[in-house]
Order: C-alpha cells, then structure tokens, then sequence
C-alpha cells in the first residue's frame, strides 16, 4: 500500500516533468514556432518577471476578489432559496420548469447586459459570476432536501419539532453533503466566469491582463498568465476538497475514506 | 382527480410561473422609458425582425456548425485518450498531475492563445471549442473505465473476447454512462466557449453580432440577442436529454429494475 502510494507520486513528478521537458524540446526544436509556444524555460522567465511586478498582484487580488464576492452571494442564495424551495412541495412543483428553463442559459449571454448596466465595474464581474454559480448550488440543494429519509422527518414530526428545529436537525444534515458538492463546483465555475468577465469585458484582473499581453505581443508574459489561471484554478480545487473534508468530517463517505 | 383535471393540474404546474414571469415582465416593462430596459413587446417584435431572415443563415448556423464540430472532436478525443488513460495505472499515475493541471486552466484564457497559433478563423474557434470540452469527457471516460465491474471483467476473459470486441462491449459499455454525464458538462461549457470566441475577436457568429449591438447601443436588438442565446442553450440541453435516454435507455431500466417497483 505505503509502496505503491510512492509508486505512484514519482509517476506523477515524472509526468510533469515529462510535460514541461516537452514544451521546453518542442520550439527549441523548431517543431513548432517559438512565437507560437515559448520554451517552458522562457515562459518561467517571463513568470518571474510578473512575480516581481506589483502590478500582477493587484490584477491578482481583483480576480480573487471578484471570485470570492461572487462565490459567497451564490451560495447563500442558492442554499437560501434551494432550502425554501426545496421544503415546501407546492413552490418546489411550480418552480421546477422555471428552473429547468433558467439553468441553461449561457451566463455569457448576459456579458452585454452587464457591460451596459456596469461597465467594466466590479459589478458587471460580479452579475456573471453569481449567475453562473447560483445554479451548480441550487441545484445541489434542492436534490440534497429531495434526499431528506422520509421515516427521520416523519419521526421529527412525531416529537414535535418545530419547522425551524425539522430544518436544523433533519434537512440540513442531509443536504449538507450536496451543499458542499454544489459549492465545489460553483468554486470552479467562479473562477471561469471571473477570468472571462475580465477578459472580454476588461474588468481589472488576470484575465484583462493576459488580453493585454496578447495585443502588445508579450507571448512569454502571456503565457506564463495562463499558467497562474491554471494554478490558480488546481487550488480552487483542492481548496474545495479540504473544505469538503473538513465540513463532513461525520459523515460516512468520509469515515471511510479515512478508514480505508 | 379525474384524468382530465390533473392533466390539467400538471400542465398549471409546467407552464403557470414561467406564464408569470413573463407576464409580469411583459406589463412591468410595458411603458418603461429606460433606455436600456425597453418594453418586452418591443423586445420580441425586433427578435423576429432580426433574427428570421438571412441573419440566421449568415451567423446563427456557422456558429452552430462550429460548436458541434468542435464538441464532436472533443468526443472522439476526449473517449479516445480516456480509455487508453483508463486502462493503464501506470500512465494514469503518470499523468493525473499534468491532467489536472490542464483541466484546472480556465477555458476562456485559451482564446489569446488560439488567436495567436490560428488567428481568428474558424479553426481558432473550433480549437478553442475542442480545448474547453475535451477535459470532462476525458476525465470522465478515464474514471468510467477504471470503475468497471470486475466480474464482467473475468467474465469477458473466460468467454476469450478481446480487441475490438472487448473495447465495444465492455469498457465502452461500462463507461458510457459516465461519458455521457462528461458530454453533457461539455456542451453546456461548449455553448459558452463558442459565445466567447466570437464575442473576443471574428467577423461574424452569433456572439460577435451580439456584442456589435450593444457596442452600437441597438438595445432591443441586443436583448433579443440575449434572448436567443438562452433559447439555444435550453434547445441543445432538450436535445441533449433526449439524445441521452436513447443512448442510454438500457442503463436506466437497469437502474429501475435494480431499484425495484416503486
């Protein structure tokens, strides 16, 4: 088990260096052109460089920023209202077309909109971030109060809980776990619709940076403003599951996780 | 309740609050002298002004072409790579860093660097399609693979079926489900990448006429735009689910048998 637990970590460092060994052998090679694809090495350069700017932090901060706003005003909306929904069956009938209709509208719809009402203003960023995440939660939720085990609610009933103490103590534990999937995924769909907001509607932040990059031809600096997006989006990630693990410490998928 | 009337009943249920809902935008908008807000009515005279017509040949259906070639490309990789991903450890370990790396990168941010390699043709905008849904078809075909079931694993051994044969029936068989479930992340990240492309650099598409109109202030036609993305995005994801119970009719009988009558 410890054996091929390392097994398979060296792979993994293997295999990226494999990758970034690659991309620095391709353009040097000439397979590809270098103003194309710059050699890692070149690109890292270029990395440095933006480390070293004050300019790359506040871009990175407004995108953190907007990422986060957003995050947190999805969630508490769509737990709000997924849990009001969720627990009264008429709303929840009447209101599943409605959603089901909703859903799918591209977020990137709303992009002129936003930049007519805001302009480039954080709000703008804001709109497509929420509109986006809202759902992945609501969703989440409204599955996770379906979820609720009928004997347990029925049981509640019996001891007269109050609606209030039925929700604390019998929907929420349920819907907890699907709140948290809900917020891992809308984690990453921010992130998105944050980068996208700056980049075609230039809202401050990475995204306006690496469109600026393209145009005055900083292919290197370009290049090394994608790979913080990508950074930044594996620690979105693993942010998300530590969180996941911590809020659900009880619950049994973990335990035995753990276990195992 | 008679037949009749819960018909009826359901039919309240489906339509009643997006009825509303539109109603009430109707009548609030109705005499709204907001410039950016102008009456619904206004809204969808303008959308059949705009979009019937040659509009709907010269920009609505390339972008289309280009979404689903893109989103078919991305299938076929996305499976192809899978599977060979799926049934090795090794390059699963291998790769799984690099993988999540790529998969981790924002979409969108591809646009600049697909301008760059393809400039702002058709083939950046496929690209940039196929770099966005290839991730959650490829992650989800390589978790499909692993996660097949071990007897018919055996099984298929004893009974000595191996190449083509094996690949059709049993690994994609038994990662089809969760291919699909991929697909379905893709498209709707497809819809949006293919917006974006077009809204970021092109000459024509759906997304370019729509950031036109609103650089043009050409507000109800920018909102009828608005309203013709959202019709696009809940006609592909019907299309999508119907697509999804043909494919995938005998997984959910199976799943209903499993569960039992209830």
């Amino acid at each position: 088990m410890k054996a091929g637990r390392w097994q398979r970590w060296w792979l993994g460092v293997a295999g990226l260096l494999g990758f970034l060994a690659l991309l620095e052998v391709v353009p040097r090679a000439g397979l590809v052109p270098d103003r194309y694809l710059p050699p890692t090495s070149r690109i890292a350069g270029a990395l440095a460089d933006e480390l070293g700017q004050p300019g790359f932090w506040v871009a990175l901060g407004d995108t953190l920023a907007g990422w986060a706003i957003g995050l947190a005003v999805a969630v508490a909306a769509g737990v709000g209202l997924g849990l009001l929904i969720g627990s009264v069956p008429a709303l929840r009938a009447a209101a599943a077309s409605t959603i089901e209709f909703l859903r799918p509208i591209p977020s990137v719809a709303l992009i002129p909109l936003a930049v007519l009402l805001f302009g480039t203003d954080l709000r703008s960023k804001l709109l497509l971030v929420v509109y986006a995440s809202f759902w992945q939660v609501l969703i989440q939720v409204l599955y996770g109060v379906q979820d609720v085990d009928p004997v347990a609610m029925d049981t509640a009933r019996s001891y007269r809980l109050g609606r209030w103490a039925r929700i604390r103590h019998v929907v929420w534990p349920t819907t907890l776990p699907y709140a948290v999937t809900g917020f891992r995924l809308a984690a990453a769909v921010a992130l998105v619709l944050a980068v996208t907001a700056e980049l075609i509607i230039g809202s401050p932040g990475l995204g306006k940076e690496i469109a600026v990059a393209q145009t005055s031809g900083a292919v290197p600096a370009m290049y090394a403003l994608v790979v913080v997006t990508g950074l930044l989006g594996v620690g979105v990630n693993l942010l998300a599951r530590a969180l996941e693990r911590r809020v659900l410490v009880w619950h049994p998928s973990t335990r035995r996780e753990g276990a195992a | 309740m008679t037949g009749a009337a819960a018909a009826a009943r359901r039919a309240l249920l489906l339509g009643g609050l997006p009825l509303a809902l539109l109603a009430l935008w109707w009548v609030a908008s109705a005499d709204s002298q907001s410039f950016y807000l102008p009456p619904l009515r206004q809204i969808l005279v303008t959308f059949a002004d705009v979009w019937v017509g040659p509009r709907l040949v010269d920009d609505v259906l390339p972008s289309l072409v280009r979404l689903l070639t893109g989103f078919a490309l991305a299938t076929v990789l996305g499976v192809g790579v899978g599977v060979a991903i799926g049934s090795s450890r090794r390059l699963r370990a291998a790769l799984e860093p690099v993988l999540e790396f790529l998969r981790a990168i924002p979409p969108p941010v591809l646009v600049p660097i697909f301008i760059l390699v393809a400039g702002i043709g058709t083939t950046m905008k496929v690209l940039v399609i196929v770099s966005g849904c290839v991730w959650p078809i490829l992650l989800n075909t390589v978790e499909g693979v692993r996660g097949r079931d071990e007897v018919l694993e055996d099984t298929c051994r004893a009974f000595g079926i191996a190449g083509s044969a094996r690949l059709r029936h049993l690994v994609l068989r038994a990662a089809s489900p969760q291919i699909v479930a991929g697909m379905r992340q893709a498209l709707s990240i497809g819809i949006i990448l293919m917006v974006i492309s077009e809204m970021f650099a092109a000459s024509s598409g759906l997304g370019f006429t729509i950031i036109q109109f609103q650089r043009g202030f050409a507000i109800p036609e920018m909102w009828s735009g608005i309203l013709l993305l959202g019709l696009l995005g809940v006609a592909l994801s019907l299309a999508f689910r119907v697509f999804e119970r043909r494919v995938l009719a005998w997984y959910h009988g199976l799943r209903r048998v499993e569960r039992g009558p209830s």
